[in-house]
């Protein structure tokens, strides 16, 4: 972690009138991670990717991309970025085809090499067949994959997905999700704001949770979830005689009381999450001549980390029209 | 050139380096063509450009021209066209406004801003385009006219100054809409806005009536609108009938140099007003 962040925000401040959209907002995405901004709507997280984005000015602090700094350096940061915002930015009127061949040569391609890499990533995003058609025919998965497309078409280092899933149905958000994992294996570094938990939970390598503009928690999904109450211990016995030698042999590991349930086969136990904590559960109950039918740990969910973060829950179900910078 | 990645792109495939006037140009045409290509698309969407001034025409010429009565006795068809062409020239304003708006509020403009490209390219292709469908705009009233009987007097050097006047006029009028489409929220109120700057604008002119008609405080206002300048302008080129030539109001007397002096001034204030609303808008 020793190498410059692909994306670095110190203390950055926006406001948009009376509005504070970011309140010292700090970020270091490591190069190559898949990174996951996560936060209700209008905690800041749009208003973040515009800046790295160059389509804002921040009123205070610093921000860079691949060590250029957005604000002076601007034109650096556009020849290795692509960015894929909330609404497919595409032009209704020309087909697939056309809307990537513009975008490549913009992206300063050559016309040649423009066009070739637009048929390759119509093949990739599955949109060969409706390659010449106009954009407005497409179904709302469709523009998506052609906006992943033209933000791809510049061969960018760092992309950033500014909910790339909102208003998508099951389906093509798995397609969404597949597509995002591709990328992340070839190396691009990717920015990733998301009201679904779920969604960071899947996706990302580390995730920054956001409200009010700035950071609250940042870490892997597992460290946020660590970090809040750890998990819970939940073993069931074959025979009820075998309760106390059970409680006996669970103890060490417990950082609560033991809870068994009425019926005395079920024992449920506040523990710390840590590796390979089952084998050893397991291997103790084992040693103590207790047999189980069933050993689960449940790991606090990254709603949970919200919910004990901000004090409000996630707001997974609010709209999804509204967006951060309004 | 960056430490951190090897930038990924094959180097034989971009054109880095070459000059910005090259990167520049090449934007701009990449953009135009793409307005273009809507155009080739959907050719109905040409149809406020065209439908339009042919309606337009007829009207005056069948419905309202008889009852209109030129000084001087002069063929009312013919007085027509001169107004007619500032007309369908201007009628393209609320157009680039209201695409402009669109591409603003779908993200299509962001996109733009988000890459390697020139900044005010967006700007000038879209000015380019609609210099296009202004040309298709004064075709149109052009051969219209001459179905209805309006004819040059003149030679052909005077009527390619008029033309050229009036695309001028015309071009110069696009930035005004950009502008337009800069300070406006939504395509619908691009639309009606621009209507209702458009509609007094050809109306209090000399494009379908004679200014000598019109009520004494009123004709200053009609006499130094710049529609009327162009219309007589294009009168006094084409040899038709011309009546604002006996009014003593500067633009009536000196109608090409009027549409000169509008053009580059209105120019040299909306290009740089769209350009600084550009950059203020997209910089939120």
């Amino acid at each position: 972690m020793s190498e410059t962040p692909a994306i670095a925000a110190e203390g950055l401040v926006r406001n948009y009138g009376k509005t504070k959209a970011l309140t010292g907002f700090d970020l270091a995405v490591p190069p190559g991670t898949v990174y996951g901004l996560l936060g209700p709507n209008g905690a800041g997280k749009t208003t973040a990717v515009r800046v790295f984005a160059t389509l804002l000015r921040p009123d205070g602090g610093r921000a860079q991309v691949l060590g250029y700094d957005v604000a002076t350096q601007a034109g650096e940061v556009r020849r290795r970025i692509g960015l894929t915002g909330q609404y497919a930015a595409l032009d209704e009127y020309l087909t697939g085809r056309a809307n990537l061949v513009m975008i490549g040569q913009l992206s300063r391609l050559t016309p040649g090499a423009a066009r070739r890499r637009a048929d390759e990533m119509l093949e990739r995003f599955d949109l060969t067949e409706a390659a010449t058609r106009a954009v407005k025919t497409y179904s709302g998965g469709m523009r998506r994959r052609l906006d992943l497309a033209a933000s791809l078409i510049g061969y960018p280092s760092v992309l950033f997905l500014d909910e790339p899933t909102t208003g998508l149905d099951p389906n093509a958000r798995a397609k969404t999700w597949d597509i995002v994992r591709g990328l992340a294996a070839e190396g691009t570094t990717l920015l990733l704001t998301t009201q679904y938990l779920e969604e960071a939970d899947q996706l990302a390598e580390r995730v920054a949770v956001i409200d009010g503009g700035r950071v609250i928690a940042e870490g892997t999904p597992d460290q946020l979830k660590a970090s809040v109450g750890g998990a819970h211990l939940d073993v069931v016995l074959a025979a009820g005689s075998d309760l106390e030698a059970a409680i006996v042999a669970i103890k060490p590991y417990a950082t609560g009381s033991v809870q068994p349930d009425d019926a005395g086969l079920r024992l449920s136990v506040p523990v710390a999450a840590s590796e390979g904590l089952t084998t050893l559960v397991v291997r103790a109950l084992d040693v103590a001549g207790v047999r189980v039918n069933d050993v689960t740990i449940q790991r606090a969910s990254l709603d949970d980390v919200f919910l004990a973060l901000t004090g409000h829950p996630s707001s997974e179900d609010d709209d999804t029209e509204g967006s951060d910078a309004a | 050139m960056s430490a951190i990645t090897a930038d990924l792109v094959p180097q034989q495939d971009v054109t880095y380096g070459r000059s910005p006037a090259v990167h520049f140009v090449t934007d701009v045409w990449v953009l135009t063509k793409r307005s273009l290509a809507r155009i080739r698309r959907e050719p109905e969407t040409l149809a406020d450009v065209t439908i339009q001034p042919v309606l337009f025409i007829l009207m005056f010429a069948y419905v309202f021209g008889g009852a209109i009565g030129l000084p001087g006795h002069g063929s009312y068809h013919e007085y027509l066209i001169g107004g007619m062409l500032g007309m369908g020239l201007a009628q393209t304003a609320p157009g680039v406004a209201t695409a402009l708006v669109t591409d603003m509020s779908t993200g299509v403009i962001d996109r733009f801003r988000s890459l390697p490209m020139s900044r005010w390219a967006v700007l000038v292709a879209r000015s380019f385009s609609e210099l296009m469908t202004q040309l298709i705009a004064t075709a149109v009233v052009v051969c219209v006219g001459l179905a209805i009987g309006w004819r040059v007097h003149t030679n052909a050097p005077d009527v390619i100054a008029a033309l050229a006047l009036a695309l001028l006029f015309g071009y110069a009028f696009t930035w005004a809409g950009v502008c337009l489409g800069m300070t406006l929220r939504s395509p619908e109120a691009a639309q009606q806005t621009g209507f209702l700057i458009f509609l007094p604008l050809t109306f209090i002119s000399s494009a379908f009536v004679p200014t000598q008609g019109m009520p004494g405080w009123l004709q200053p206002v009609a006499e130094w609108n710049p529609m009327s300048a162009l219309a007589a302008a294009c009168r006094h080129l084409f040899g038709n009938p011309n009546p604002a030539a006996s009014i003593h109001a500067w633009p009536m007397q000196h109608p090409e140099l009027a549409v000169v002096c509008w053009a580059v001034g209105m120019l040299v204030v909306f290009a740089p007003l769209a350009v600084h609303l550009y950059r203020r808008k997209a910089l939120g």
